[in-house]
């Protein structure tokens, strides 16, 4: 009778706290408006603008030929989207100059000789000169403008057939457009949902610490632990207000289809969201100032993310033991979950080990947070 | 100019009293500026296939031979069974699957043309891409080998051939590396700069002693330039031990002058530390301020042409980019570290910055209220 009495007593505490802490955020109006404006804002951003599509690059065109195959190459060029002719000239002089004025990133060099050759000798020569000092932009125009070449090639072959020949049909799976957003989204999700998480728990925790609340409420009957989680539940329910309002903008606004099921997105994305509040949780409870807290979640925190995932650098091309250090970060499970219930239509078959793996990381950082604590309380 | 020094005095000590922050600022760009660009590798290779060889003939091994023996691929699966490469697909196992139907070698000799299908895995677009083009040079390359053993090759060639060579200036050898270090130096002062300078007035507001200053008769300008100095000087310590690491682990030596990168970057730091002023004088509590330089920094960083290249973007991105401090700063390093550009070529960027770094700080000193 007494147990339970103080059970129910212990839930209207904790019903109580978090009451008290919905106040201070709904109280503090600028914050929750940047709360959940950010995240629409950077999907929206982010989903249009990042791409590895390159389109439109600065291509200058040295026509030493000037005869009508070239003339046609040339046309070919500047009508597909990738490129833009930036200039044309018959000298090579120019091309240091502009390289370093950062105008173009490609030159096309084209012989003299390259009519008579292909005429006579079915075979002429160009040469592509790349700015690489973006190598992976300049891999990519590169193969762009060589496939650009071998079509050509192809046109003003028409009228002969080649005899055994392999012919190759291509079909791209998942993303028949090639569209960015297919890519960028599920890791922009992840990079925003981890560190938003992450940040606003561990200052909200740290910031009764530093003005001094900490010490009163540790001194009040109430258990320590009900206060901690009465702050961490209004972040979970403002990131599920954020899960919602990403997945409606990706849906709607970029064009990312939800081809998996709807429900298991929706529990990964709250499990994920529970791993990075009880990151938070921890990086509280390992500072005292909200200043140590935002460095270690949002400095220490943000490359790694961004680099680790595998939303930009693929994480197959790193050598071993980055890749070991991947698995590490959250966000790397979170983007593989997004992309195969998202994109490839998966379901828990498919993503069983990521949600395990999540599901320990919450368990252990959990227990650690809430160790770490409980050291500091006795 | 003495009431400078005493404030200057005040925030040397703060910063010195907080040692946990000392640490991060100095030992945390370090440590990610030598493990990071190790996992900054765009370079496609490792390109993972499932061949499903469904023919089995001398011609459909050879080719097959042929696609393995290259760099480029590492084949995963190797069969007849379409659901089992699939599976590889889905669980990110395989990003290309080449099938080489049954009549295969038959067609071949038969009717002078076969048919192979190519399915990609194309989430990431320009992976994709490149994978496809790779296989199929790859693939014409076998098949002009198989044409020249069965008709000998007359003394021109049958069809055209267009001989494309590819010359990469200014990093030859595409080291990735070179390009990748000198920018992640630039995001990781940024994010110090920017963190350090944002949060530092507001934290005085929430504790209040922002009240006793204001009571002094300190002037604004004063105050805030006793905030700025000692950040812009943690700023050029961490961007000399940036490059001093950059030589030392990376053998990185800048073409262009050292000097050219430290005018452009003490202009830079102005820039940055006053985004970070301003925020704090419109912040009302420290949660904010965090939530506004993590809103800009994500910005900056990730449109800053590190990642992805700003050309590709669309127009209004591409005006965005304008506003972005640190677009500037990483094509600035970029031409100076690789291309050995000069003071005189950076002119226009710096220029820039100049009026940019003005503006901010001319409206975070008329922002800044003694009155709150």
């Amino acid at each position: 009778m007494l147990e339970k009495r103080k059970d129910q007593n212990n839930m209207k505490q904790f019903y109580n706290f978090i009451i008290k802490e919905f106040y201070h955020i709904f109280r503090d109006r600028k914050t929750l408006i940047i709360l959940l404006g950010m995240p629409m804002a950077q999907i929206i951003i982010f989903g249009f603008a990042l791409t590895n599509e390159v389109k439109n690059a600065q291509i200058t065109i040295v026509n030493q030929s000037n005869s009508p195959n070239s003339i046609k190459l040339v046309q070919k060029i500047e009508s597909s989207k990738y490129f833009e002719v930036y200039n044309q000239s018959t000298k090579t002089d120019d091309i240091e100059r502009m390289f370093k004025k950062g105008t173009i990133k490609l030159a096309l060099v084209i012989p003299s000789d390259f009519d008579n050759t292909i005429i006579a000798q079915n075979k002429a020569q160009l040469q592509i000169i790349a700015d690489a000092t973006d190598p992976n932009l300049a891999t990519t125009v590169t193969n762009y403008l060589s496939i650009i070449i071998n079509d050509f090639q192809n046109d003003i072959n028409q009228n002969k057939t080649i005899p055994y020949k392999i012919v190759v049909e291509t079909r791209m799976l998942y993303n028949p457009q090639l569209k960015g957003a297919y890519n960028f989204v599920p890791g922009v999700m992840a990079m925003v949902l981890l560190l938003v998480c992450t940040m606003m728990t561990s200052l909200t925790v740290v910031k009764e610490k530093e003005l001094g609340n900490m010490e009163i409420l540790l001194a009040s009957p109430v258990n320590p632990l009900i206060i901690i989680f009465a702050k961490a539940v209004p972040y979970l329910l403002l990131s599920i207000v954020n899960i919602i309002t990403i997945l409606l903008l990706s849906y709607y606004v970029l064009g990312v289809p939800i081809n998996g099921s709807l429900t298991l997105l929706f529990a990964v994305s709250i499990l994920f969201i529970l791993v990075s509040l009880s990151l938070g949780l921890l990086i509280s409870t390992l500072t005292d100032t909200q200043q140590s807290a935002m460095f270690i979640s949002l400095i220490v925190m943000f490359l790694p993310t961004v680099m680790f995932s595998g939303f930009i650098f693929p994480i197959e091309n790193m050598p071993i033991p980055m890749q070991i250090i991947s698995n590490i970060i959250p966000a790397k499970w979170y983007y593989i979950i997004v992309k195969s219930v998202m994109i490839k239509g998966g379901g828990i078959t498919l993503i069983w080990k990521e949600v395990l793996v999540l599901t320990f990381m919450m368990t252990f950082l959990f227990s650690v947070a809430i160790k770490k604590f409980k050291i500091r309380l006795s | 100019m003495s009431p400078l020094i005493y404030i200057l005095q005040k925030e040397f000590k703060q910063i010195f009293r907080n040692p946990a922050i000392l640490k991060v600022i100095f030992i945390m760009p370090v440590i990610q500026l030598i493990l990071l660009p190790l996992a900054a590798d765009y370079e496609i290779k490792n390109i993972n296939i499932a061949i499903l060889d469904r023919d089995h003939s001398a011609t459909s091994s050879k080719l097959v031979n042929k696609i393995t023996s290259s760099n480029y691929f590492k084949l995963v699966s190797y069969g007849a069974n379409y659901d089992q490469a699939m599976e590889k697909i889905e669980n990110d196992k395989a990003d290309l699957i080449l099938e080489l139907p049954r009549n295969f070698e038959a067609d071949l000799y038969k009717h002078k043309e076969t048919k192979i299908l190519l399915a990609v895995n194309a989430i990431n677009g320009v992976k994709a891409n490149i994978g496809a083009v790779y296989l199929n040079t790859i693939i014409q390359s076998y098949n002009n080998e198989f044409r020249n053993t069965i008709i000998t090759p007359s003394r021109f060639n049958e069809i055209p051939l267009i001989e494309i060579s590819t010359a990469n200036w200014y990093n030859a050898k595409m080291n990735y590396k070179i390009f990748m270090v000198p920018g992640i130096l630039v995001l990781l002062i940024t994010m110090i700069a920017l963190n350090l300078s944002s949060i530092n007035i507001v934290r005085e507001k929430e504790l209040g002693t922002i009240e006793q200053i204001n009571v002094t008769p300190i002037k604004k300008y004063h105050f805030l330039l006793g905030k700025l100095i000692p950040f812009w000087i943690i700023g050029m310590i961490v961007i000399t031990i940036g490059l001093f690491i950059a030589w030392l682990v990376y053998g990185i030596i800048p073409l262009g002058a050292y000097v050219t990168i430290y005018v452009f970057a003490a202009v830079y730091l102005l820039v940055i530390l006053g985004i970070g002023l301003l925020i704090s004088t419109y912040a009302e509590n420290q949660q904010q301020s965090m939530l506004v330089s993590f809103f800009l920094l994500m910005i900056f960083i990730l449109m800053g042409g590190l990642y992805t290249s700003i050309d590709s973007m669309p127009q209004w991105a591409q005006w965005i980019t304008k506003l972005n401090p640190v677009a500037y700063f990483i094509e600035v390093m970029r031409r100076v570290v690789l291309k050995g550009s000069g003071l005189a070529d950076i002119q226009k960027p710096l220029y820039i910055m100049l009026l940019y770094a003005f503006i901010i700080n001319y409206w975070a000193v008329l922002s800044y209220k003694k009155r709150s």
